[in-house]
């Protein structure tokens, strides 16, 4: 068949409901390239993973269609769509040895033995794991049974593949090195991959690009560093990376820029206009807490605040600090522990200052 | 003691060498060994757990061990020629088992006659002969009554007058061999081996053969029903593991249910059900399936035993099925099936091997309860619905012949071991789980 290669994977105007009174997944559209890494991030109960499910084929959309290649999959059965998929807990099947692990895919499509062997075999090899092919499931770390499920979902060649919160089991050090690998596997295979987590830096590690998902719909869908750069709403700013938020309303508006008076009396700032409704109207600012100065001599930085020290974290290459501003007690700013930094002391009163740039007002 | 002293004692103590002596190895601070205190400071929990479980414990041992371990004895005890005819036996002790025993033996067994008569525990030797040659009952009783009037010798001829058995050798040779205190011959006869003449085990005639048949139906019959439980249970506890918990529970009240209800009462609705002017039949006839005359016999023989026992047993394989399967998580069958397995396959590679241990542990538990049912074949089994327990039940309450029914009872449970070493060796007991 082959549809438009921008247009691998389509959900369009995709909604899902179970109990028929709620929508867990309210109005989905993407196109999904060939070859891309799509991430779907938000918190549990976001709607991801019934989307993930929905695109598997082990759930139906209530209303929509879903297109592969060209394709509309919503009849095809799960088994004829395709699609490898690598799931939460590997669901490596206990009573097979890796090795037949591997070779169920195959085995399912009649495909003779001899090339059955090579296959597993190479798939093995891709994942470093030459020498496993005969142990059970049960005898391997969690790291090494994560590449058997991945090199599984891979062995049969599927053109787009799953992966439902995949290093979730993992320990931190094992989940980053297993990150990079996905990622190069990705990169070298050039296969379509569909990923679900609630892990933000997972999503930022490997994407190309990222939905972050919230209440059944996608509240931004963008590249990695647009995510962060430029969170659309108060929603994606705060799920993804850290960030100050101070509460005001929209003084005035010209052009890309409003003022915002603060609402805990600490003056009023210059902040990018992203997504506000008018004058007047309640908004947040986001700011990210290392693009805080602390007394700032450059007068480029036009947003100048009076702050209160509360509580200093020293995490080595920066030190965390705690600051009451404008009525919010909880404002991080993050000095980086260079030669020359201004030394902090709980209590004081300092400055501090920001890029307009550096500072979005988003929906209240 | 120093920190070298305390050291070292360490080291010996992980090296488990035993210690008696009180001046060596690790001590508590006032110098008490470490191992007497900890025994000691142990030993009141261990106390308090021996008292819990006692009750239960003396509970199991004089109402099952005992009884079970009294009733296998009972399959080798041979107590009567033994203790009624001691003389006999003594006197026999030195016959060579040719020919016919000489006079004293006669004297013997005219002495031990009469005082048997007099005593009238003659009877019990009478009956502990007939098991073994028929017709002895009524040669020895009427010996008895007659050796009463015998006052002098020679004994050998004028018993021979009085019943001509006497003067067969192999009727000696029954006694003597009958007279040790332990016999051979109820295990024998419970596989349907007997001695012939010579004094040497053979199998009896074909047409003579009883419970060695009957074990092997026990064993079919048992076998079907397992087979039975496995076919009707399976899709219930997948039923059970996979449905919502407030539909599956309903179901598994469903399933319970019979466990409410008397076993007596669910035996003798089968009978309402499936007797010739019962309600199937009679659906049957309404439904022209099948004539008046032509009403299908399905109870009181082997078709209302397995209909009754797999209904009775079937909650005992479903609860073992679903435990298992309920730890089965589900994404091993959407695994299968979006590695492209269609729901059959991924159902009979992935899902099924998954419950193994759970259609062993059933199976396990369904069989070795139907190798001993009692009860549900007694009321609908009829002739041919009868299983090895209703044989050891008749010889238990209607024969008297205790010690065919200790031998069959010590067979049973020997089958049903063996039965268990198998399982344990093919699965492994160890992986049954229950719930």
């Amino acid at each position: 068949m082959g549809g438009n290669s921008e247009q691998f994977v389509r959900f369009v105007n995709v909604q899902k409901s179970y109990d028929g009174e709620t929508l867990v997944v309210k109005n989905f559209n993407i196109d999904i390239a060939a070859g891309e890494f799509l991430t779907m991030l938000g918190p549990s109960g976001s709607g991801k993973t019934t989307c993930l499910m929905m695109l598997a084929g082990f759930e139906t959309a209530t209303h929509g269609e879903i297109i592969l290649d060209g394709q509309s999959i919503n009849n095809v059965a799960p088994h004829k769509r395709d699609i490898g998929m690598v799931f939460q807990n590997y669901a490596l099947f206990p009573h097979m040895t890796v090795a037949e692990n591997l070779a169920f895919p195959l085995r399912v499509r009649k495909i003779p033995q001899a090339e059955i062997d090579a296959k597993v075999k190479r798939a093995l090899e891709m994942v470093r794991l030459g020498n496993f092919g005969n142990r059970r499931p049960a005898q391997l770390s969690g790291g090494q049974q994560q590449r058997v499920a991945v090199a599984r979902a891979l062995v049969f060649e599927p053109k787009l593949v799953l992966m439902d919160e995949p290093l979730g089991a993992l320990d931190k050090n094992l989940r980053e090195e297993m990150q990079y690998e996905i990622k190069h596997l990705h990169e070298h295979l050039g296969i379509t991959m569909v990923y679900v987590t609630h892990d933000q830096s997972e999503a930022l590690t490997m994407s190309n690009r990222i939905a972050v998902f919230e209440d059944g719909i996608v509240q931004q869908l963008a590249t990695p560093d647009q995510l962060y750069e430029k969170p659309e709403n108060a929603f994606v700013a705060g799920f993804i990376g850290e960030n100050n938020r101070l509460a005001g309303r929209i003084k005035s508006i010209g052009g890309e820029t409003c003022s915002v008076e603060l609402d805990g009396g600490a003056g009023v700032v210059e902040a990018l206009k992203v997504n506000v409704d008018g004058l007047d109207s309640p908004t947040t600012l986001s700011i990210r807490p290392e693009r805080i100065v602390i007394e700032p001599e450059d007068p480029a930085y036009p947003n100048r605040c009076q702050a209160r020290v509360e509580e200093l974290i020293y995490l080595g290459d920066h030190i965390r600090a705690r600051m009451t501003v404008s009525g919010n007690s909880n404002f991080i700013t993050k000095v980086p522990n260079t030669q020359r930094h201004t030394p902090l002391k709980e209590g004081e009163i300092v400055n501090i200052g920001w890029a307009t740039e550096d500072c979005r007002a988003l929906d209240a | 003691m120093t920190q070298a002293q305390i050291a070292a004692g360490t080291a010996d103590d992980v090296g488990l060498v035993p210690r008696t002596g009180t001046n060596s190895g690790v001590t508590t601070a006032d110098g008490t060994p470490l191992k007497v205190s900890l025994r000691r400071a142990l030993r009141r929990q261990r106390l308090w757990a021996m008292l819990l479980v006692a009750p239960l414990l003396v509970f199991i041992l004089v109402t099952f061990i005992v009884p079970v371990f009294n009733m296998a004895l009972r399959g080798v005890e041979n107590p009567q020629i033994h203790d009624i005819m001691p003389k006999t036996t003594a006197a026999l002790g030195d016959w060579d088992g040719n020919g016919l025993p000489d006079e004293p033996v006669f004297a013997a067994l005219v002495e031990d006659l009469k005082s048997g008569y007099k005593s009238k525990e003659i009877g019990k030797v009478a009956t502990r002969l007939n098991y073994e040659v028929q017709g002895m009952r009524s040669a020895i009783m009427g010996s008895a009554r007659q050796a009463a009037r015998i006052k002098s010798g020679p004994y050998k001829d004028a018993m021979i007058d009085i019943d001509a058995v006497w003067g067969e050798p192999a009727t000696w040779r029954v006694i003597k061999r009958e007279s040790a205190p332990y016999t051979l011959s109820y295990l024998l006869a419970a596989l349907d081996m007997g001695y012939d003449d010579d004094g040497s085990i053979v199998m009896q005639p074909e047409s003579q053969r009883v419970y060695v048949p009957l074990f092997t139906r026990t064993l079919v019959m048992s076998a079907t029903v397992t087979l039975f439980c496995i076919l009707l249970g399976y899709p219930v506890a997948y039923l059970l593991a996979n449905l919502p918990l407030r539909t599956s529970n309903l179901l598994m009240i469903l399933v319970l249910l019979p466990f409410w209800t008397s076993l007596l009462v669910r035996t003798t609705t089968w009978i309402v059900l499936l007797q010739s002017q019962g309600v199937v039949n009679d659906l049957l006839v309404w439904l022209h399936l099948i004539d008046d005359e032509g009403r299908i016999q399905m109870i009181f023989n082997k078709t209302g035993t397995l209909v009754a026992m797999t209904h009775i047993l079937l909650p005992f394989m479903i609860l073992p099925l679903y435990s298992v399967m309920k730890t089965v998580p589900p994404s091993y069958m959407r695994a299968a099936r979006s590695l492209g397995a269609n729901p059959l396959v991924a159902f009979w590679r992935v899902y099924v091997p998954q419950t193994v241990n759970g259609i062993g542990a059933g199976s396990l538990l369904v069989f070795i309860l139907s190798i001993g049912y009692f009860i549900t074949p007694a009321l609908v089994g009829g002739q041919s619905g009868q299983m090895i327990s209703n044989m050891i039940a008749y010889h238990m309450q209607k024969s008297l012949n205790w010690g065919l029914a200790g031998a069959l009872g010590v067979l049973l449970l020997a089958l049903v071991l063996v039965l268990y070493s198998i399982y344990n060796k093919l699965i492994g007991i160890d992986k049954i789980k229950m719930g």
